[in-house]
């Protein structure tokens, strides 16, 4: 009931012209980067983080909370009319939005998607009122030894699940620590990997490592690849729903919003996995089985509920342990530190207004985005237009612009630059990008709670391992790392037994 | 599924292994950190105290080791043909080098002239240079949607919301 009465007080913070207002841009925002191909919300936060110093902390989180869930929206129409994920998370959505689209079917696609996304966004969100307070009363309890082992787990996993090539999961985690080892050292004040530049004695912004990996990266990516062609965008008619569309829409949005909450609420969940069961499980359970894989519409309801709620499955280990499980829980992570706020089970006490008018937000933000979305859409796809030179030479100077405001000096330009070319060699031999944001922010706090655990056995080694919530961790961990080798071992012996079988 | 995935890649490459051997400046790049990180390890002081047992130096020693391991592993990968999460569909295409140089040159110039001319000039010159490289070829137009941009953000944001944005020789005038 107390979390009840807070969410109220949430929502009297939140409902005056002027947070109105920023949710209303915030959600703008969002819906415009999880449109364009190439950009995402992890981006725009990002960018617009140094833009948001000036702010309130409360007005900064409701405007990212809006382009979080914006960005959404706007990825499953990208997904739907230009045959192209705007977002990693739309992917499943343009294997039968595309197909509706080119059938004249899509303004249906897209109704069913704006409408699934307001439906599972409200579920999910509802549920993170809910489930956030109890992992935050789990939380509380645990220590130092406790909470290395759950950043441990974060770490591993995000560099071994996502993704289909572990080796290279890992190297992006490795360099993203090496990244978030530069600077003084925080208890002895050591100046570390700095080789003498004073400049890196402060270590490196993770706006300027953000902004620098995604928007300089995409736009070198653009520039070494300006000859490949453009995309053709289908016209759309009225975005609306038949009655036999409701009928077969209701039932995937539903299981959608089931399947992708928990997916997104653990870490390395993510939301591709989601989607493509909600995918999975809608063909089987349909009875208009010979549609799929020509546009039939439960394959695009489902999917889009599934992302939408792992997108607010995000939040609770984000704002309850301060564990980030993409990447733009990443950088509104780093936003949080930049305010000089901890994420994790205090802030539900310390900053308890702040929390539930995000929260309040989310809320509003998604029913801003069902009105702006439905009747607007023909005018949003009119964004997709823009030429790209115009777009990217956008994004540079933003970027630049946000990452000389970090700290004032032309210094963190030559580092955006630098970290512009590891994203690009990244697209190049497709490492993903995920592992290296989530290490900059996850080592050091790693670190700390490590360092942490130590003094409190008084350097004795076992003193990292801690009580029964580690060894169970570590169990998890153990299990995720070793799982290759399982499966090598299969093969092998599936292998062995096909000469006999021939 | 990832499993699933790497057995399809390697089925489908058996009869004609086309390796992608361009990642292997991947794993030299790896090795490289690796080594830059244990020799600036290796400079510490080791000291501990009561309230820091370890100190500063294992984290990044034990880093290097791991960046050697992936860096060797990363390179047996590539030579087992391995590729990346888009499956080497990248691997052969043509890169446009001249146009990420002039990007590249574009972005030095404004870290270059920041300080000295200001936002709203140095600003405005990206976004010019920056749309001619990609590819415009609206040369006023393109300058004129700097210059806007170049004052709106620095009115806008350097005045209104306080953030760090140098006037330079405009100092004065703006």
């Amino acid at each position: 009931m107390d979390n009840l009465n807070s969410l109220l007080d949430g929502f009297a913070a939140i409902l005056t012209p002027g947070n109105l207002l920023i949710a209303l841009i915030g959600v703008t925002i969002g819906t415009a980067v999880g449109m364009l191909p190439g950009l995402g919300t992890a981006m725009a936060i990002a960018l617009l983080l140094p833009i948001t110093y000036g702010m309130e902390p409360t007005q900064a989180f409701i405007m990212f909370g809006g382009i979080f869930y914006g960005g959404m929206y706007g990825g499953s129409t990208t997904a739907i009319l230009l045959n192209t994920p705007g977002q990693s998370s739309s992917v499943v959505t343009v294997l039968e939005g595309f197909k509706m689209a080119k059938n004249g079917r899509g303004g249906q696609a897209l109704a069913t998607a704006a409408i699934g996304s307001f439906v599972a966004g409200t579920i999910a969100t509802i549920a993170l009122v809910f489930v956030t307070p109890i992992t935050v009363d789990f939380a509380i309890g645990l220590g130092a030894p406790e909470y290395f082992a759950i950043m441990m787990l974060a770490l591993v996993a995000t560099a071994s699940v996502l993704g289909s090539s572990r080796i290279r999961g890992f190297a992006s985690l490795l360099v993203g620590l090496v990244i978030g080892t530069i600077g003084i050292d925080a208890v002895t004040g050591q100046q570390r990997l700095t080789y003498g530049v004073p400049e890196l004695a402060n270590g490196i912004d993770i706006v300027v490592v953000a902004v620098g990996a995604f928007a300089v990266g995409e736009a070198l990516w653009t520039a070494a690849r300006r000859k490949n062609g453009g995309d053709e965008i289908i016209p759309v008619g009225r975005v609306w729903m038949g009655k036999s569309d409701w009928r077969r829409s209701w039932g995937p949005w539903l299981r959608g919003s089931a399947l992708g909450f928990p997916f997104g609420a653990v870490p390395a969940g993510g939301a591709e996995v989601p989607t493509f069961l909600s995918y999975v499980t809608e063909r089987r359970l349909s009875k208009h089985k010979k549609e799929f894989g020509n546009g039939a519409i439960e394959g695009v309801a489902g999917p889009e509920a599934a992302n939408n709620a792992s997108a607010a499955g995000t939040l609770v280990p984000m704002l309850a342990l301060g564990l980030p499980c993409n990447a733009t829980a990443a950088v509104m992570l780093a936003a949080f530190q930049t305010y000089g706020i901890q994420p994790g089970p205090l802030l539900f006490e310390k900053e308890s207004a702040l929390v539930w008018t995000l929260i309040a937000g989310l809320f509003v933000g998604n029913a801003m985005l069902l009105v702006l979305n439905m009747p607007l859409i023909p005018m949003w796809v009119k964004l997709l237009r823009i030429p790209k030179p115009y777009l990217f030479a956008g994004i540079l100077f933003f970027a630049s612009m946000g990452a000389y405001a970090t700290s004032g000096q032309a210094f963190e330009l030559y580092i955006l630059i630098v970290l512009g070319l590891i994203g690009l060699a990244m697209r190049r031999f497709g490492i993903p990008m995920l592992p290296m944001i989530v290490g900059v922010i996850l080592g050091p706090m790693a670190e700390r709670q490590a360092r942490m655990s130590l003094q409190l056995s008084g350097g004795d080694l076992s003193g990292l391992i801690g009580g029964p919530v580690s060894w169970t961790v570590y169990a998890i961990v153990a299990v995720i790392a070793l799982w290759p080798l399982v499966s090598l071992v299969r093969r092998r012996a599936t292998r062995e037994k096909e000469p006999v079988a021939a | 599924m990832t499993v699933e995935s790497e057995a399809a890649v390697e089925e489908t490459e058996a009869p004609e292994p086309k390796r992608d051997l361009a990642q292997l400046w991947v794993c030299g790049f790896l090795a490289v950190l690796g080594i830059l990180v244990i020799v600036d390890a290796s400079r510490l002081g080791g000291f501990s105290a009561s309230n820091d047992p370890i100190g500063p130096k294992p984290v990044p020693i034990l880093l290097g080791v791991l960046l050697f391991a992936v860096a060797a592993l990363y390179a047996l990968d590539v030579l087992r043909g391995g590729h990346g999460e888009d499956e080497g569909k990248h691997a052969g295409d043509h890169y446009d080098w001249k146009t990420i140089g002039l990007l590249c040159a574009v972005f030095i110039a404004n870290a270059l002239l920041i300080d000295w001319l200001g936002w709203v000039i140095s600003g405005s010159l990206l976004f010019w240079g920056a749309a001619i490289v990609l590819g415009s070829r609206r040369y006023f137009l393109a300058l004129a949607a700097g210059v806007v941009l170049g004052l709106a953000t620095f009115y806008g944001f350097a005045i209104g919301l306080g953030l760090g944005l140098p006037a330079g020789i405009l100092q004065g005038i703006l």
